[in-house]
């Protein structure tokens, strides 16, 4: 049991800083409640997202700077798919758009591998790459949403009311698509070549062909993220959203070292939810939405430094 | 000495832009420059000439920074928001307290900014990327609030500053009178002074050089101070040139100054490379975005080239610059 509490510290410190946050709203805002909950889990869903792709990228060592871009192709893709479309055309346009994430993504691993160029010098390549397809796809914001999946992130849940759809679906993709990576051969490797790429190489572990995996699940979830862009507008947006900062803010403020092979995705997604709660307070105090993004970046920075501080102390000592 | 066995004129072509490699840039530069000239005929002029070095120059600034924070293995992030700070701030301040005071103010921003990204590498040792990207969050943020408060007051830009980003003299930019001793003293103090050796040294093999007995603290803090420094100083050439300011002034050349000094061939993962190469880079990223705009092709398809010829270039670059 100590065991587990200790592997998971981070990550219960940041669920005891998520409840903590809940209950100041709920004084700040004593009408705070299932709306509220509902328009936060919507809000967050991209988000949260993108930082479970940026997060495992970063748990195998790199980085991926196009993850905005990656969603806004899908969910221009998404938008024009499922323009005027039936409710029944609509999930071979979700398979579509999921197949094209991991397409991308696995385009960009193929480059890192390939080209022996930095991962964040090819993924800064392709964020312009990615953001001229979305714009060659989709000129202006539009594009529609078919109605049937748009029920699935508005709303509660049926017999539980106060729990958010968005947050449920937030939950599910994520399990779905990491716990079997993770209980498979293929997160150990990720979390090898994470932590050292020629020990993992050394250990027979593919390096090349784990990358690129790693690549195409982070386009998995980009796609993903793209794609809750469109149900929860209604329709596509060719300009990358602000997803590329936070995703990292997230993933690092959740425990995930930059240089590789440590931390989960329950961190970030928590952190996602603790950063969205924190906008949403000082909105609700009235502050100035730029003060907001001030406090936002001290909030990452105190993190940060107060983790580099610690963990130089835990070296001395 | 024995007599070295003769090589073929290839093989010594190839050793001798993998031993000077500005000069396959250099080449690029070249290249780019003629395909140009065979799209357009005629558009190679003294005009264009004096448009692309305008261009190019704040450019060239604003990757100095990265350049120098690469050597050491980091990056700054924040030296697009910096830069646009100190232009805004410098730009509202001028009808209140004049020119000198204005400009002084601007670069004291900057340099607080600097201390805090120094603060935060040297001291909490926190990865350079974060902290500048979380530096250039809270700076935006701070830009934005005291963009309220000074909304009713007019702007003005100093002439002296006009005169650097739209004056010419003899058809050359008068930006150049700022970023020749710029770049002259940036390639000295890289190459021929203890501030940067250190820098090479601590990219290298940061442990080492501790080892050595370098301070790597005060090198970092340094560093950072110096890297918004010369953001600032973008930030106060760049306004002369667009001329009016605006929130988001500097912060499309962001990325692109990493570009160009990853093409220019210092490595991001620090002690190789040098300011030489980024100025080239720079240049062939301005060619390069005139002639994706004569092409005349819609915006995606431009950003899509844009991004694979950086890529291209850089892998280019890496296999023929880095032996195994």
């Amino acid at each position: 049991m100590s065991r587990i509490l200790a592997q998971n510290a981070w990550s219960l410190g940041l669920a005891a800083l998520l409840v903590a946050l809940l209950l100041a709203t709920k004084v700040i805002q004593p009408d705070f409640g299932v709306s509220g909950l509902d328009s936060l889990a919507r809000a967050a869903l991209p988000f949260a997202l993108a930082t479970c792709g940026m997060a495992v990228v970063v748990i195998a060592g790199g980085i991926d700077l196009s993850v905005a871009a990656m969603m806004a192709v899908a969910s221009v893709t998404a938008a024009v798919l499922m323009d005027g479309s039936s409710d029944a055309s609509a999930l071979p346009a979700v398979a579509a758009v999921l197949a094209l994430g991991l397409a991308m993504g696995a385009v960009n691993g193929a480059l890192v591998v390939l080209t022996r160029v930095p991962d964040i010098v090819v993924t800064l390549a392709m964020l312009y790459v990615w953001g001229g397809v979305a714009l060659l796809i989709l000129n202006a914001p539009g594009g529609g949403a078919a109605p049937l999946l748009r029920g699935l992130i508005v709303g509660g849940v049926p017999f539980l009311p106060w729990l958010p759809r968005a947050l449920v679906v937030a939950a599910l993709v994520a399990l779905m698509i990491w716990l079997p990576i993770r209980r498979a051969k293929l997160g150990l490797m990720f979390y090898a070549v994470g932590s050292d790429r020629l020990a993992a190489f050394r250990s027979g572990v593919p390096v090349g062909p784990v990358k690129v995996a790693s690549y195409a699940v982070a386009g998995l979830f980009a796609a993903l993220g793209g794609l809750s862009v469109t149900l929860s507008t209604g329709i596509g947006e060719p300009i990358p959203g602000p997803y590329l900062l936070a995703s990292v803010a997230a993933v690092v403020l959740g425990g995930v070292a930059l240089s590789g092979g440590k931390g989960g995705l329950l961190g970030p997604v928590l952190a996602v939810f603790v950063l969205r709660l924190v906008r949403m307070d000082l909105t609700l105090m009235n502050f100035d939405p730029n003060v907001t993004t001030i406090i936002e970046g001290s909030i990452m920075v105190a993190v940060v430094m107060f983790g580099g501080l610690m963990a130089l102390r835990g070296r001395k000592a | 000495m024995t007599e070295a066995a003769p090589l073929s004129p290839l093989v010594r072509v190839g050793r001798l832009l993998a031993d000077r490699p500005i000069l396959p840039l250099i080449l690029l530069l070249v290249a780019l420059v003629v395909v140009l000239e065979l799209m357009n005929p005629g558009v190679i002029n003294q005009r264009w000439l004096a448009n692309t070095i305008k261009v190019a120059i704040p450019l060239a600034m604003l990757a100095a920074c990265q350049t120098l924070t690469m050597l050491t293995g980091g990056i700054d992030l924040s030296a697009g928001t910096v830069a646009t700070i100190s232009a805004y701030v410098m730009a509202t301040l001028v009808p209140h307290l004049g020119v000198p005071a204005a400009m002084m103010i601007a670069m004291a921003c900057a340099l607080v900014a600097g201390l805090v990204n120094g603060f935060g590498v040297a001291v909490a040792r926190v990865h350079p990327l974060i902290m500048t990207l979380g530096t250039g969050l809270i700076a935006m943020g701070c830009l934005l609030v005291y963009q309220r408060y000074v909304i009713a007051t007019g702007v003005r830009i100093p002439d002296l500053l006009l005169w650097l980003g739209i004056g010419r003299t003899l058809g050359l930019p008068n930006g150049l009178f700022l970023f020749v001793p710029f770049a002259t003293l940036i390639i000295w103090a890289q190459r021929r002074t203890g501030f940067g050796r250190l820098l090479y040294a601590l990219g290298s093999n940061e442990a080492a050089a501790r080892l050595s007995g370098v301070r790597s603290w005060q090198v970092f803090f340094g560093l950072y101070a110096l890297s918004s420094l010369i953001a600032g100083l973008t930030g106060l050439l760049q306004i002369g040139i667009v001329k009016t300011p605006s929130l988001s002034l500097v912060l499309p050349l962001d990325l692109p100054s990493v570009a160009a000094a990853v093409i220019g061939g210092t490595s991001i993962f620090g002690g190789r490379g040098g300011y030489g190469g980024t100025i080239v880079g720079a240049l062939i990223l301005t060619v390069l975005a005139t002639m994706l705009t004569l092409l005349q092709m819609p915006e995606g398809a431009r950003r899509i080239l844009f991004g694979l010829i950086i890529l291209a270039v850089t892998a280019a670059y890496i296999r023929l610059t880095v032996k195994d």
